[in-house]
This record gives C-alpha cells, sequence and structure tokens, in this order.
C-alpha cells in the first residue's frame, strides 16, 4: 500500500513536471483554422531579435512573447501574411526574416552557392579535360617504348637464331 | 613550368588568406547590432502618460521643431544602470532634451530606480504594454534614438552609450542637426 503510493506521488510528480519541459506554451483561440495556420507559418518563419537564432514561437524572450500576441491579434483582425510581414520588417528590418528577400543586396546570398558551385564545376572539369589528355599522351609514349623493346627483343632473338 | 607550379601551389595559400580575413572582420562585428530600418524615416507617434504625473500625456507631437532624444530604459535593465552616470553628466549640458521611454516598466519600480540613480530626463513617458516599443523597434534595452527637427530618425543607439560614441559621433550630429533649418 505504502509502496503504491509512493509510485502514484512519482508518478504525479513527473507530470507535473512535463509541460515545463516542452516549448513555449500559450493558449491562442482561432475561429478559422486557416488563420490558426497562418499564425503558426508566421511565428516559425520570423526571427526572436533577443535570441537570434530562435523564432518567435520557440522563444521564452519577453519581447517574443509580446510579438507573439501583436501577431495573434493582427491574424485575427483579418490581416493579410504580406501586412503582417511588412509590419515586422517595418520595424525591425530584413534582419526578422529567416527567408530573406531577393534584392539587390541580398544577391550574393541567393546566388553565392550557385556561384561556387560553378566555379567548383569548372575547375573539375579543367582537371579532367587535363587529365584526359595526359593520359593520351602517356599511351602514345608507351606504345613507342613497345615498339621500340620489341625492336630490341626481335634483334636479340635474331643474334640468338 | 617551376613557376607555374609555385602559382598553383600558393593559391590554396591565397585563399586561406582570404577567409582569415573574412573571420577578423566577423570578430569584430556584433550580430546584436541589427541596423535599424527606421533610421532615415519618420518617428512613429504616440501619446502615453508622464511617469511623475500620469494624470497627464506626452505627445512626440510635443517635440516637434526640436532636435530630441528618445532614451528607452527599465528599471530591470542592468545596461541601463551603466548608462545612467553618463546620461546625468550629459543632461546638466542641456545641449539637448532627452525624453525618456519607461519601456514594460511598474512605474514605481521606474520612479525608485532614478531617485537612486538619477534623473536625466526633460519627461518621461510610461510605455507599460511595450506597445511603442515594437513600434520603435526596439529590442534591446537601453536604446537612444536621434530624432531632428523634421521628426525623422536620423540615428540609434543600441544598448548602453559609451562616452567616445557621445562626443564623437552623437554629438557632432546633434549640432549639425540643430543647426539644420526647422
Amino acid at each position: 500500500m505504502r509502496r503504491a503510493m509512493r509510485i502514484a506521488t512519482m508518478l504525479i510528480l513527473l507530470l507535473a513536471g512535463l509541460p515545463q519541459a516542452g516549448a513555449v506554451i500559450e493558449i491562442h483561440q482561432f475561429d478559422d483554422p486557416a488563420q490558426e495556420a497562418l499564425y503558426d507559418q508566421l511565428t516559425h518563419e520570423l526571427r526572436c531579435l533577443v535570441c537570434q537564432n530562435q523564432n518567435l514561437a520557440d522563444s521564452h524572450a519577453d519581447l517574443a512573447k509580446d510579438l507573439r500576441e501583436e501577431i495573434y491579434e493582427m491574424v485575427r483582425a483579418g490581416k493579410g501574411k504580406q501586412q503582417i510581414i511588412d509590419f515586422m520588417v517595418q520595424r525591425y528590418g530584413d534582419f526578422v526574416l529567416y527567408r530573406p528577400p531577393v534584392k539587390p543586396l541580398t544577391l550574393p546570398l541567393w546566388l553565392g552557392p550557385f556561384a561556387l558551385l560553378s566555379l567548383a564545376l569548372a575547375v573539375y572539369a579543367f582537371i579532367v579535360y587535363r587529365r584526359s589528355r595526359r593520359g593520351a599522351a602517356e599511351a602514345l609514349l608507351d606504345a613507342a617504348a613497345r615498339e621500340k623493346a620489341r625492336r630490341l627483343l626481335g634483334d636479340k632473338e635474331q643474334e640468338h637464331s | 613550368m617551376n613557376r607555374k607550379r609555385i602559382l598553383l601551389f600558393s593559391l590554396p595559400l591565397l585563399f586561406f588568406g582570404l577567409l582569415v580575413a573574412l573571420f577578423l572582420r566577423g570578430l569584430e562585428l556584433d550580430p546584436r547590432r541589427v541596423p535599424s530600418p527606421l533610421i532615415g524615416k519618420p518617428a512613429p507617434t504616440f501619446t502615453l502618460p508622464r511617469l511623475h504625473d500620469p494624470a497627464k500625456t506626452f505627445s512626440t507631437a510635443e517635440m516637434k521643431g526640436k532636435v530630441w532624444l528618445l532614451n528607452v530604459w527599465a528599471s530591470w535593465c542592468v545596461a541601463c544602470r551603466d548608462e545612467q552616470p553618463l546620461l546625468v553628466d550629459f543632461a546638466q549640458r542641456h545641449l539637448v532634451p532627452i525624453v525618456g521611454l519607461d519601456y514594460k516598466d511598474d512605474p514605481r519600480d521606474g520612479k525608485r530606480w532614478l531617485a537612486a540613480l538619477g534623473d536625466p530626463y526633460d519627461v518621461i513617458a510610461v510605455d507599460a504594454s511595450g506597445r511603442v516599443g515594437i513600434d520603435w523597434g526596439v529590442y534591446g534595452v537601453p536604446e537612444t534614438f536621434v530624432i531632428d527637427k523634421h521628426g525623422i530618425i536620423r540615428h540609434k543607439v543600441i544598448g548602453p552609450i559609451q562616452p567616445e560614441i557621445l562626443e564623437h559621433r552623437l554629438l557632432p550630429l546633434i549640432r549639425r542637426l540643430q543647426e539644420e533649418p526647422a
């Protein structure tokens, strides 16, 4: 009996500790599942400015909480995705976007990987081309050497016979 | 052939040098200093209760035609403690009005904090909900904005103002802005 009670207490304590282990828990009511999806998407795509490597959805920072509330209210008021993103960018700049926009300043960011990949492919192609040419030259040399060897051997064979 | 080879072998070295230069530059940059998109834009307007007289409000419209500073602070903000002596000293020179924005703070704590550390502000507005802070793009208290005579934000300092920044960047800017026609 005492053991059963001890186990029960332990379970209760464990369960009480559970919610703290999860991510941020806030209850936001939505009338429309589309609005809920928009809220989820926005809080996952927008960066928290205080703990900079977290999005708004995961951050426990006070500012992130306020911004989630702000976004919640805007979504509830029927504002569109672009309107809410504009609201954030106006105040905090492109930095809040985990998906940076394509514009002259961010072009190196978007095109850089492709430029590096093309450069690597060009170097690779050049090396392969040079190797194949050198390989052909070596094969040619081999043929000449073989010819010479055969001739020398042939001469010896003639001497022996 | 030999010279070509030397050139080829020095290529990785060159690349390494380039990376080192990039990383050294990266060490100097502070990722917390996000450039504000509000610089060069009209300062967001607000009307908020005053800390010392909550029945009265302060509105940004009152500052029209003046160069002024907005200093965002809070009693819970540790870095504000470092900044306060500098601001108190600076306020005694009466060069420019300083408006305080008590950000997400209990007014009682705010007043106690000012009594202990000194009050450099001409007027203090209380932003209890943090809404005005969001409009101004505040994310790291203390923050200080320089606003010109036309109500345009001209500069922003994130974190405590350092004496060199005050003397070499803020003061020359304030003087220049004060000379501009209203």
